[in-house]
């Protein structure tokens, strides 16, 4: 019987034959400490820039701080800033135009983000291409896409007047998506639709990607029509993954700002005014910082309540 | 049959005892309340038609919130 030579460094041995106890007094720290000292510039730095500054603005709510005067004196005035808030009915109307705009974007994507997601699935003839195509407006910056939509909604020269004519007959230069009250808060809707549909498109996509074949061949066996095989099989296979995009979708769009800024600036008067806008003017235009904070606390319980509600039924529907 | 009888029994250990936590403030039940909360606070935020709910909405969802990271602590 002959010996297998021992390949490891001398450091190495010395490490694997030293006792555990051991091995942590002479290091000086303890795995536990190291740990710590990881994973501590992360939680400060998490602490500063995301928990900091929401305590901060809780704080600010209660009272009549305006960052334009540094050196006022600042009172504590209670809950009176909520009340404001909550009694202001332009306010109101803001959260109005927000609701619109939420559930309109939503209905819209989540339609078109699964029927597209339903053709992309098929293996088809340059399906890797248009999967690109379709997905090229969400890699582009809200800002972009807000300025771009601009001019195609421009009535003179903008392409979207003289499609709309082309299918429609109405002449181009008598409707202005962005300048008319009726039709500007349909305006934000088309655009973020067109945006971010492929985003919805893509999550869809991977739901439907993940239903194993052989649930489909078992429907094929029993004879299922394509109609069954839908309700009874991909639906369901694929509605945690579309909970999930209109939770994100959601949330994004109830703070929502860039694009409409860019697109409309809330106009015309106040038609297209979303709820983040209100608040940036609230808190930088019109300086009322603890008015502005507690709107912004208000908004962050709001989709805080959302997002359990929308957690709660994707766990829901998982477990099913 | 009872639900003692048809509680699962894990290997190596007997039977748990049957919890004395009412069966009205189990999770999953206040949970779904605590979601109703939030939701009706929601709509009351977003609706066009009072005032009067728009003012409320606030302390609604958030009375639904803090219901829920409460309950969600409850056992099963």
């Amino acid at each position: 019987m002959t010996d297998i030579p021992d390949r490891r460094t001398v450091a190495e041995r010395v490490a694997a034959a030293t006792p555990d106890g051991l091995a942590r007094k002479v290091s000086g720290f303890s795995d536990r400490t190291i740990a710590w000292l990881f994973i501590g510039p992360t939680i400060a730095l998490l602490l500063a820039i995301n928990i900091f500054p929401l305590i901060w603005a809780v704080y600010l709510s209660f009272t009549n701080y305006a960052a334009n005067k540094l050196n006022a004196t600042v009172a504590w005035v209670g809950v009176r800033n909520y009340s404001r808030v909550l009694s202001d009915p332009d306010i109101w109307e803001r959260m109005q135009a927000t609701a619109h705009f939420v559930v309109w974007t939503i209905v819209l994507e989540v339609l078109l983000g699964f029927g597209l997601a339903l053709l992309i699935n098929r293996q088809f003839r340059g399906h890797s291409f248009w999967t690109t195509v379709v997905l090229l407006p969400m890699m582009l910056s809200p800002a972009v896409v807000g300025t771009f939509w601009k001019l195609l909604f421009q009535t003179q020269i903008g392409p979207f007047n003289y499609v709309v004519s082309f299918f429609t007959g109405i002449p181009p230069s008598s409707f202005d998506m962005v300048g008319s009250v009726a039709l500007a808060p349909w305006s934000i809707v088309i655009v973020d639709a067109w945006m971010w549909t492929p985003y919805v498109m893509l999550i869809c996509l991977a739901g439907l990607r993940s239903v194993p074949d052989y649930i489909y061949e078992a429907a094929e066996v029993d004879r299922a029509s394509s109609w069954r095989t839908f309700w009874s099989i991909t639906l369901p296979m694929v509605l945690p993954f579309l909970m999930l995009a209109v939770l994100f979708r959601a949330i994004e769009n109830f703070k929502m700002f860039d694009m409409v800024a860019l697109l409309t600036s809330g106009g015309p008067g106040s038609t297209t005014e979303l709820a983040s806008i209100t608040l940036k003017r609230e808190a930088f235009e019109k300086w009322r910082t603890g008015y502005s904070s507690a709107f912004a606390i208000i908004l962050f319980v709001t989709i805080f309540g959302a997002a359990n509600i929308y957690v709660k039924a994707l766990n829901a529907v998982k477990n099913r | 049959m009872n639900g003692e009888t048809d509680a699962p029994v894990r290997r190596g250990r007997t039977a748990a005892a049957p919890s004395r936590w009412p069966r009205f403030a189990r999770r999953a039940v206040m949970e779904n309340v605590a979601i109703a909360v939030i939701g009706i606070g929601v709509v009351m935020l977003m609706q066009p038609v009072s005032l009067w709910l728009y003012g409320w909405s606030f302390a609604t969802i958030l009375t639904g919130t803090v219901m829920f990271m409460i309950v969600s602590k409850f056992p099963a």
